[in-house]
């Protein structure tokens, strides 16, 4: 019997599920047996030392890089080779640590980009702008105001981003993938670079994201007072390695992530 | 004082995302399209015949490479074979059916180039940058081959070259050696103003930021759900159906003929300078290029023989040529250094400096 | 049923049926390939040094070649052109440093791409406009190249060697060879490399860039000067020269921009392919492929490998 094209996820069922992940390029192993599992509308974060394979992990969960062994299952369905613009139709979005924005465009164009998907209007309409491409433009419109509201980006609508300081572009980052209405929404250290205020900023949007509209969330984060607070559940990585999977308390207290992170000799 | 933004407030959003939000842009604009027309009855043969029709055609090539090489980032060096592909269609549909409004023939000749430019664009997806740039070699230096050696395009005829037949519209000769400078001008310009209004719509809407998207970063854009192949290949499409129709324009209603050698990699260079110096991504900087690099050659001609004659110097035609080659290309040295968002940028600059003049900011 | 036969089986018949013929194309192609291989090698310098993909240097070709044949003409004995015709490409490095290079140095390579454009057609224009645009005779005599040709009896014909193509690969595979000696054993060449590698790490060694890219433009005006010279002998020296320059792309394409080996066997490829593909094939389509091929098998082979045949594979990082 084959599963719906569609089917309901209730909160708590696992919407992706990494098992035995590995990714070599050439002779370097960024990730060796990786599992674990996001489920639904929970805040997961993904943590660990520098370069032990966080990043790459979401580079697979979205189609960048495809593992050398192990499969993603997102929602139910294997997705061994699955380009980045088909794990963004099928609802995963994603930020970057080196914010990939479209730097001539306004912050209004940069998010209406993200209604790509959305849109419907075909060329011969938009030949002529307006009519039926215009009301679709209008509200697409409509929507990315809202995450403009949401975001307080409101003054810096017009503005092109590549004039904007890190901590607003990485709001409009932010807000180009909500446009997306994503299923999963991975972000790729959120906070970097920013002082307490916008940190506390960007905290409140990612819970409001996550409690209001019941997105799933994957967040890489460095610091741990965010990651205590936020996230549901944590995974650590060390070396390409999980070294240890559970809820923030449980995970602070485990002697081999204390170790990680003091830089205990094995 | 006449140009201010105070006062206009934007009620909706259709009105908040119009392409020219001042009202005086608007009044401007409309005044340059009636300045436009009127030209045609009150300017003379000459200019019309040497200046203006040849300064919208080229303008039409370059909104067709900037659409490409300007919105889309990818660089190509085969604007004048794609050109070529419009005229020789256009000459080919003419000829064989010669009671249908050479008009339509004219604008569905764009058509080939397009399928031709997305053929020679699949590549795209997986080379980049100049490795691109020597790939849309190849489309120049093999579809040139193409039109020398398949006589089939020039209905065999012993010459080897195109030209004009006479054909009319509502009777009046528009072509061909009957028509008049001032008939030509009126229906080139009418051609280049509907299609620069389509071009316009295109790259402010929605597929405008796809294009752009690829252009800033094509591996976010993909993450957007922005397919990159059709992205790019619907730049190619559209991109050459601008320059097949330019090429139409210019042998049938400039030239009144031509030779296989017209679109040849100097004509793809100096549309490419055309759009550089104008304005990579801006439809009006592919004005303002076309307008520096075609006219300035005839303001040479006319400007140099007059300052050396009073000293008994003359300066051959070829002299200006040369002339015109080394000045477009310090100019492109020039613009890139200083600005590199050519002739549009300054153009912006200066109508931001216009909004609160004479206050300085 | 028929085309399949010309265009698969035909064409070898003839190669077999006339083997001398063959080993006349092969020649021809192979000298051809070096001489492309020596103008890539041209790019290849400019590029592992600046990161600047010199779109002029097929335009220096010409220009050296006419400053010569031009000071010929006015009656500098030969040797001193020769000498002289260096200094000038020494000048222009100073001044495509100074007003070309510098101003430009923090851009985007695809802005110093353009840039050399404009270059290209700036001395298109001055060079035509000091030296005229009619074709010239390169000074073969002058320069004690040897003439004449020599005829060897073989496989049931004959094949001519001329003894200009044979000085023409000799001189051209001495200068690759000097070439790869200076990038690896000098001190300059070494400065080159850690360049090409990164220019902050070089800057903060001390390396000054700036005499870097005036040292590395001149040898490519000189390599610029040899090859003008060998085409120009071989082809008359006219503004037609650089298009044939501009051959040297696909040469690149195929053997990466930053690999000398790379351009003597992507120059060797498109050399010997363009002549075979012409001469075998060309008579089935009405001839004149070569001036399309080289590309067009540079297109195939990108679409195989983006990188070319000896080039860095592109990772892209997010």
């Amino acid at each position: 019997m084959r599963a719906p094209d569609n089917p309901v996820f209730a909160k708590g069922d696992v919407l992706l599920a990494v098992d035995n992940v590995s990714l070599g390029f050439g002779g370097v192993k960024a990730l060796t047996d990786v599992s674990f599992d996001i489920r639904k509308s929970e805040i997961r974060a993904i943590i660990g030392p520098n370069g032990a394979g966080k990043t790459s992990m979401l580079n697979c969960i979205n189609g960048f890089y495809y593992p050398t062994e192990g499969r993603i299952t997102f929602k139910g369905v294997k997705r061994p080779k699955m380009r980045p613009h088909e794990a963004a139709r099928g609802g995963i979005a994603r930020t970057f640590q080196n914010v990939a924005l479209f730097k001539s465009m306004s912050t209004l164009d940069n998010i209406m980009a993200g209604r790509s998907i959305k849109m419907r209007s075909n060329f011969f309409w938009q030949l002529f702008r307006h009519g039926p491409a215009m009301k679709e433009e209008v509200a697409h419109r409509r929507f990315v105001e809202e995450i403009i509201d949401f975001l307080e980006i409101q003054h810096i609508r017009k503005t092109p981003v590549g004039k904007l300081p890190y901590g607003l572009q990485k709001r409009v980052e932010l807000g180009r993938a909500l446009a997306m209405e994503p299923e999963l929404l991975l972000l790729d250290e959120p906070m970097a670079g920013m002082n307490l205020e916008e940190k506390e900023d960007m905290s409140r949007f990612i819970l409001e994201v996550n409690q209001q509209y019941g997105t799933t969330i994957a967040l890489i984060e460095h610091d741990m007072g965010v990651v205590m607070d936020l996230s549901d559940r944590v995974v650590v990585l060390e070396y390409g390695r999980k070294i240890a999977d559970g809820t923030p308390q449980v995970v602070k207290s485990d002697q081999r992530v204390i170790d990680a992170y003091l830089g205990v000799a094995h | 004082m006449l140009y201010r933004e105070a006062g206009q407030f934007k009620t909706n959003y259709i009105a908040d995302s119009a392409i020219f939000p001042l009202r005086q842009d608007r009044i401007g604009l409309g005044l340059i399209i009636v300045a436009a027309y009127a030209l045609a009855f009150i300017g003379n043969s000459f200019l019309l015949q040497a200046v203006m029709i040849p300064f919208l055609v080229f303008s039409l090539a370059s909104i067709g490479l900037n659409i490409l090489t300007g919105y889309t980032g990818l660089l190509s060096l085969g604007t004048g074979a794609f050109m070529g592909v419009g005229a020789y269609a256009c000459y080919k549909l003419m000829t064989a059916f010669p009671e249908v409004n050479v008009i339509v023939w004219i604008l569905l000749s764009g058509f080939f180039s397009a399928a031709i430019g997305a053929l020679f664009g699949l590549p795209s997806l997986r080379i980049k940058g100049f490795y691109l740039a020597v790939a849309t070699l190849a489309a120049q230096f093999f579809l040139q081959w193409c039109f020398i050696r398949i006589p089939w395009l020039v209905n065999y005829n012993v010459s080897g070259a195109l030209d004009a037949p006479l054909r009319t519209l509502f009777g009046t000769p528009i072509m061909g050696p009957n028509a008049t400078p001032q008939t030509r001008y009126l229906v080139v310009l009418t051609i280049v103003i509907l299609l620069t209004w389509l071009a316009s719509n295109l790259v402010h809407g929605r597929i405008g930021r796809m294009w752009i998207a690829i252009r800033d970063m094509d591996l976010a854009a993909e993450l957007m759900g922005i397919r990159p192949l059709q992205t790019k290949l619907l730049a190619f499409a559209v991109s050459s159906y601008y320059c097949g129709v330019a090429g139409a324009l210019l042998v049938f209603l400039w030239y009144g003929g031509a030779e296989y050698d017209v679109f040849n990699i100097n004509q793809s260079f100096f549309i490419l300078f055309m759009v550089i110096i104008g304005g990579l991504g801006s439809l009006i900087g592919s004005f303002f290029g076309a307008a520096l690099i075609f006219i300035l050659p005839i303001v040479l001609g006319i400007v140099l023989p007059a300052m050396l004659s009073p000293f008994g110097l003359s300066v051959g035609a070829d002299v200006i040529e040369h002339l015109r080659f080394m000045i477009v290309g310090a100019l492109i040295i020039f613009f890139l250094i200083v600005e590199p968002h050519g002739l549009a940028r300054l153009w912006q600059i200066g109508k931001q400096k216009l909004l609160v003049w004479p206050f300085p900011y | 049923m028929d085309i399949l036969y010309k265009v698969f089986i035909e064409p070898f018949v003839f190669m077999g049926e006339a083997p001398d013929l063959l080993i006349q194309t092969l020649w021809e192609g192979l000298v051809s390939g070096v001489l492309y291989a020596l103008i890539a090698l041209g790019f290849v310098l400019i590029f592992k040094a600046s990161g600047v993909f010199n779109f002029a240097q097929g335009i220096m070709v010409v220009f050296a070649a006419l400053t010569l044949v031009g000071l010929y003409e006015k009656g500098v004995p030969a040797f001193l052109a020769l000498i002289l015709a260096a200094l000038t490409m020494l000048v222009l490095a100073v001044v495509v440093e100074r007003v070309v290079l510098r101003p430009l140095v923090n851009q985007p390579d695809i802005i110093l791409f353009m840039a050399t454009f404009g270059l290209t057609y700036f001395l298109i224009g001055f060079g035509e406009l000091i030296f005229g645009g009619n074709p010239k005779e390169m000074i073969t005599e002058a320069l004690f190249l040897p003439q004449g040709t020599t005829e060897l009896d073989m496989l049931g014909g004959m094949v001519r060697f001329q003894h200009l193509d044979i000085a023409a690969a000799v001189i051209a595979s001495i200068m690759i060879g000097l070439l790869a000696v200076f990038f690896s054993k000098t001190r300059i060449g070494r400065a080159l490399r850690a360049v090409a590698d990164s220019h902050k790490a070089a800057l903060s060694v001390g390396i000054s860039l700036n005499q870097i890219w005036v040292i590395v433009w001149f040898a490519a005006g000189l390599v610029a000067l040899v090859a003008g010279i060998m085409w120009g002998a071989r082809s008359g020296v006219s503004f037609s020269l650089q298009i044939i320059a501009l051959k040297a792309l696909p040469v690149l394409i195929l053997g990466g921009f930053t690999s000398i080996p790379g351009a003597i066997i992507g120059g060797l490829i498109i050399g010997v392919g363009e002549k075979i593909g012409e001469f075998y094939w060309g008579p089935l389509v009405g001839g004149g492929v070569e001036t399309w091929l080289a590309y067009v098998i540079a297109l195939l082979f990108l679409l195989y490998r983006p990188q070319g045949l000896f080039g860095e594979k592109i990772i892209e990082r997010i």
